[in-house]
């Protein structure tokens, strides 16, 4: 804190209100050139808001922004790009339809008199694209790419910006453990070029391998900075929640042996083609589904569900056979799924929390398609209370709850409906640690009820601390079924790469 | 955390309910129309006599109720070109059945309303089934139906014909009767926007409506049939167009052949100016019908005030474009 020589951000005393909603209240930061500066906080702590400040995205109510020894106030976003600040949001900003290169170079076409300079543009998008470890074509359209190939390009974008200040914004949510090794050493080479980079993520330990500081936020307020050789887990568990969480242990193995679900042969063309994927899901049981991302495991709950056809195989919930051609059709039989990417899949965010809770089971709540209002207000009452989502009525829209009670809300909607077998695909992504805490402990209580649930997640710590048995996936097939109480992380890994069982 | 949120109160219910209503922008098209009848009260004397004002009701009341089922397309997310067409070609079939075949009139306004319900359909299906955009759905209906339309009056004999008349006591009551000094339309109109607001409000039908356009996905995900939800909302309209063809054709005795030209765009514009967003889920039906009023209004200004038309059709552009950029510019500061 003594050399000032080397700031390169000071926000002092930042103030932001959204409505009824304090959002940021006098919150500071300074980041240093070449420096990775973590910023955590649970969801709904202002870190979001901070970077929308310092994208241009939204106006500050009041306090300093002073960047590279200036104080600057950002109107647009090309303001803050201009001035050095890029910002790898955690919704992906690439468009689908243009290609890598254009993508790169958006804003910043290689032009001459009007006109493109494409193979400059091609040289120029090799060059940081190499930088980042990206090896597809710069002539590759970007919707054809997969999740973190697109992350890739947004942080290839920035460096051909040549940005002084990078924001990352939970980048590494949808990558591959591998993939995410590979942003860690494009972080460290921005670092060394004396980049500077804030790095916002829920992921304690990782934070703890790569940040050089790291600056909490709680409920729109600062709570401290410290050195990562101060930091611990337990010490930044504390500042972001204000109170010590107990640890996720393993749960000792439950579940009866009456099956509940069971899939045989399932088959399905598309993307990755699902091949002969057979289970057991037992009364009570949680059934961690383990893979990386692309290995089918949405694809399996989705035509499970209902939501995709099926080409082949066999479905029996308690022993009879069904085949689900439409989500309502699972409703009604009692499975229900919590979609994965809630914003696109999950939630009506415009529309209040009590829609949002009531819609599944709104059918079988309303005699003669009547919605009776009072007791839908009760059930998303109850829900909020049970649940502990924190809102200012239920009468709010969605949009306006924190990312973890977004979460929670669509949990609600699925509980409503009273079902046996519970999907949760990817339930604690971009979830605060409190919420993912409340998430967890729900999970036991659900299955210690009886209900089946099979849980999808790329979280290897949480499949394995949460799962009775843990199914593998690896490109559409089933690898192994391993004990929950016995896996490894190794071994999972080495099925989900199709190093072991029956890929290899 | 159980702790921390036990003591987060739930707000009473009427709190948000007052600043809902108060942030709404139904509210604010509604004031809107207010200061147009205060100005207007000012501006002629007789505006503000019983028989302007139902006349004004009875121009508003063929719009608002084909405005009904516009606003339900409209928060799906979809758009209905096609209403226009479908209205002279229901009348045209009603009237044509009486006049040709002699059929009962009673029998000949059901099927009319049947053909303009099952336009809606096949609106519907095509856009549900073969998934081909609304726009381009409905603006291809657009122009088959007023083809419809002519080949209905005309036959098959070539020789062209623009107008069948309609002569029934009970038609002609249907779109130009009245009941004391009200005029049977503005009842009409009165009761169908009651039942569907309340329908919107109240059913899970409703709700998945607005479910539907707020998110396609997620209501599919949650249990809702996509696919009848859209196609119930096009069958409606086409049903409410088919009528307010028959109402306009039983008021001018005659099944036109020219008759709903460009009231599609009367109607959307009704639905847009009380709310409904062309994204999809959001929108009013008594929004809808306060959009019909400020047009009705600014209609009957421009004939009291003795102004030329086209200063009405451009007024009614600019408050169309108006109503619109002030929302936007109201939710600006709010939370994205």
């Amino acid at each position: 804190m003594s050399d000032n020589s080397d700031v390169l951000l000071q926000v002092i005393g930042v103030s932001k209100r959204f409505g009824g909603v304090q959002a940021l209240r006098d919150v500071r930061l300074e980041v240093r050139a070449g420096e990775v500066h973590a910023l955590m906080g649970e969801n709904g702590a202002g870190k979001t808001t901070l970077i929308n400040i310092l994208g241009g995205i939204v106006p500050r109510d009041s306090g300093r922004v002073i960047f590279r020894g200036r104080e600057v106030v950002f109107n647009t976003p090309a303001e803050s790009q201009h001035a050095g600040i890029a910002i790898i949001h955690q919704e992906l900003a690439t468009i689908p339809a243009l290609s890598v290169m254009e993508n790169i170079h958006m804003g910043r076409m290689e032009a001459r008199g009007g006109w493109i300079n494409w193979r400059a543009m091609e040289d120029a998008a090799r060059k940081v694209t190499d930088l980042v470890g990206l090896d597809v074509s710069p002539r590759a359209i970007v919707g054809d790419l997969t999740i973190s190939q697109r992350q890739l390009v947004e942080i290839a974008k920035a460096l051909a910006a040549d940005a002084r200040l990078v924001i990352m914004d939970e980048p590494n949510s949808s990558l591959t453990e591998r993939e995410t090794e590979r942003l860690f050493e494009v972080i460290a080479r921005l670092k060394r070029q004396g980049v500077a980079i804030i790095y916002v993520s829920h992921r304690i330990e990782e934070v703890l391998r790569i940040a050089d500081r790291i600056t909490t936020f709680r409920d729109g307020r600062y709570v401290g900075t410290i050195d990562r050789v101060e930091a611990s887990v337990g010490r930044i568990i504390n500042m972001m929640v204000g109170r010590d969480l107990a640890n996720l242990t393993r749960r000792p193995s439950a579940g009866s042996d009456a099956p509940l679900l069971e899939v045989r042969n399932l088959s399905r063309r598309g993307k990755p083609n699902l091949q002969n994927i057979s289970f057991t899901l037992r009364r009570g049981e949680i059934l961690g589904f383990a893979g990386l991302v692309g290995a089918g495991r949405s694809e399996t709950a989705r035509a499970i569900f209902g939501a995709d056809p099926i080409d082949a195989g066999e479905i029996l919930l308690e022993g009879r056979p069904v085949r689900f051609r439409s989500p309502r059709e699972a409703i009604a039989h009692g499975v229900g799924m919590v979609p994965e990417e809630r914003k696109r899949l999950g939630l009506f965010t415009n529309m209040p929390v009590r829609y949002n809770i009531g819609l599944a089971s709104l059918p079988a709540r309303s005699p003669a398609g009547i919605v009776q209002h009072a007791s839908e207000r009760s059930l998303a009452e109850e829900f909020v209370r049970k649940l502990s989502i924190k809102l200012s009525s239920i009468d709010a829209p969605v949009k306006s709850l924190s990312g973890g009670n977004q979460q929670k809300t669509v949990l609600a909607r699925w509980l409503a409906t009273h079902p046996r077998v519970l999907i949760l695909d990817e339930p604690t992504h971009g979830v605060d640690v409190g919420a993912k805490a409340d998430i967890y402990h729900l999970m036991r209580d659900l299955a210690a009820e009886g209900i089946g649930i099979i849980l999808i997640s790329s979280e290897l710590p949480e499949i394995l601390n949460m799962s009775d048995r843990i199914v593998v996936m690896w490109q559409g097939r089933i690898t192994g079924i391993l004990d929950g109480q016995t896996a490894t992380e190794e071994q999972v890994m080495a099925y989900a790469t199709g190093m072991a069982g029956q890929g290899g | 955390m159980s702790e921390q949120t036990a003591d987060l109160p739930i707000k009473p219910a009427r709190a948000s309910v007052w600043s809902a209503i108060f942030r709404a922008r139904e509210t604010s098209v509604f004031i809107a129309l207010i200061a147009l009848v205060v100005v207007m009260s000012f501006a002629s004397p007789y505006f503000l006599t019983s028989e302007n004002i139902f006349n004004v009701l009875r121009n508003m009341s063929t719009i608002s109720i084909i405005a009904i089922g516009m606003t339900m397309v409209i928060i799906t997310g979809g758009i209905d070109l096609s209403v226009g067409s479908v209205l002279a070609m229901s009348a045209m079939m009603t009237a044509r059945l009486m006049v040709e075949f002699g059929l009962d009139p009673r029998l000949a306004l059901v099927v009319g309303l049947l053909f303009g319900a099952l336009a809606g359909l096949v609106n519907g299906l095509i856009i549900t089934k073969v998934q081909v955009n609304p726009f381009i759905t409905t603006m291809g209906m657009m122009s088959i139906g007023r083809g419809l339309t002519y080949l209905l009056a005309s036959g098959l004999r070539g020789t062209v014909a623009s107008n069948i008349p309609m002569r029934d006591p009970g038609l002609n009551f249907l779109g130009g009767g009245y009941i004391g000094p009200v005029p049977f339309p503005v009842i009409e109109m009165a009761v169908l926007v009651i039942v569907a607001s309340l329908f919107l409000a109240n059913t899970v039908l409703g709700r998945q409506i607005y479910a539907v356009g707020s998110n396609e996905q997620a209501a599919r995900l949650s249990g809702v049939d996509v696919d009848r939800v859209r196609l119930f909302c096009y069958t409606l309209t086409g049903l409410l167009a088919a009528f307010a063809g028959v109402m306009t054709a039983g008021l001018l005795s005659n099944a036109a052949t020219n008759a709903g030209l460009g009231t599609e765009l009367d109607v959307i514009a009704a639905a847009v100016i009380g709310g409904a967003s062309l994204a999809g889920g959001q929108g009013t039906v008594y929004g809808a019908v306060i959009g019909a009023a400020i047009m009705a209004v600014l209609r009957n200004a421009f004939v009291l005030l003795g102004l030329p038309a086209y200063m009405q059709t451009i007024s009614i552009g600019v408050v169309i474009i108006l109503a619109v950029a002030l929302d936007r510019l109201r939710r600006r500061g709010q939370t994205v």
